[in-house]
């Protein structure tokens, strides 16, 4: 039993349904073969580094299936390269690492390790923020006071040369 | 009598002392690299788009193996560029 990734591009022309049929029939196909679907992950719409078929975006599917022998795999290739709908394809197979990797991210553990990262850093500089504004607010307080401390001896001091005087 | 504080150097002598660089992948356990993560293989191409070589991102050559092998799978499916200008 080997697990195997294949990753594929398809065309965002297409109306949604017929991405979904798209993703939907190469599920099936899998299916027929006798390959074990373990996880379909829709990366949804991205931005292509270059562009292909004059097209600067594309909806990205990654299917992990597992599968006895890898007979298949050519068949599915070929019939890919066939499809007009798909703009990429590309077929791996993962070794344990990679299936652990696979599992951790569906888990949530590697996302939650960045976002944790992340999230910290935000509350992190909310705090810092709140905490400078706090001290702003403070520090705008202690100059009014300052100033009106000023302004009064000020005064005092005016009325002290009014008396002198 | 002069304190340790109180010794002055003429020059800075921390400045061109490297901290000894590391196998990011070796040391916190990172076993398997996703070619569909770009925001992580960003770290091991230059503006250009090119990879790095392990001089520069001190990978052990395990790793910079399998670091080569995703850039060029991302590179396949779109994920990042095969040759650009201005990447970071």
């Amino acid at each position: 039993m080997k697990h195997y990734e294949v990753t594929f591009v398809v065309d965002p022309v297409l109306s949604g349904d017929e991405i979904k049929a798209t993703e939907k029939a190469y599920e099936d196909m899998l299916k027929n073969e006798g390959c074990a679907i373990v996880h379909v992950d829709e990366m949804g719409l991205r931005q292509l580094a270059y562009p292909i078929n004059k097209r600067s975006s594309g909806i990205f599917y990654c299917i992990e299936f597992t599968s006895e022998s890898g007979d298949m795999i050519g068949k599915m290739e070929l019939t890919m390269k066939r499809d007009e709908r798909l703009m990429r394809f590309l077929t791996i197979a993962l070794d344990r690492h990679g299936v652990k990797y696979n599992a951790d991210k569906r888990a949530g553990l590697i996302g939650k390790v960045k976002k944790k990262t992340k999230g910290k850093a935000q509350e992190e500089t909310a705090a810092e923020a709140k905490a400078s504004e706090a001290k702003a607010a403070a520090e705008a307080k202690a100059t009014e006071a300052a100033k009106a401390a000023a302004a009064a001896a000020a005064e005092e001091v005016v009325t002290n040369t009014e008396t002198a005087e | 009598m002069a304190s340790k504080d109180d010794i002055k150097f003429l020059s800075n002598p921390t400045i061109g002392k490297q901290s000894k660089k590391y196998c990011r992948f070796k040391k916190f356990g990172i076993r398997h690299i996703d070619y569909k993560d770009s925001d992580f293989l960003l770290q091991f191409i230059n503006e250009q788009g090119k990879i790095l070589p392990r001089r520069i991102t001190g990978n052990s050559l395990k790793y910079q193996k399998k670091v080569a092998v995703a850039v060029k799978r991302a590179r396949h499916l779109a994920i990042l560029p095969f040759v650009t200008d201005l990447l970071k």
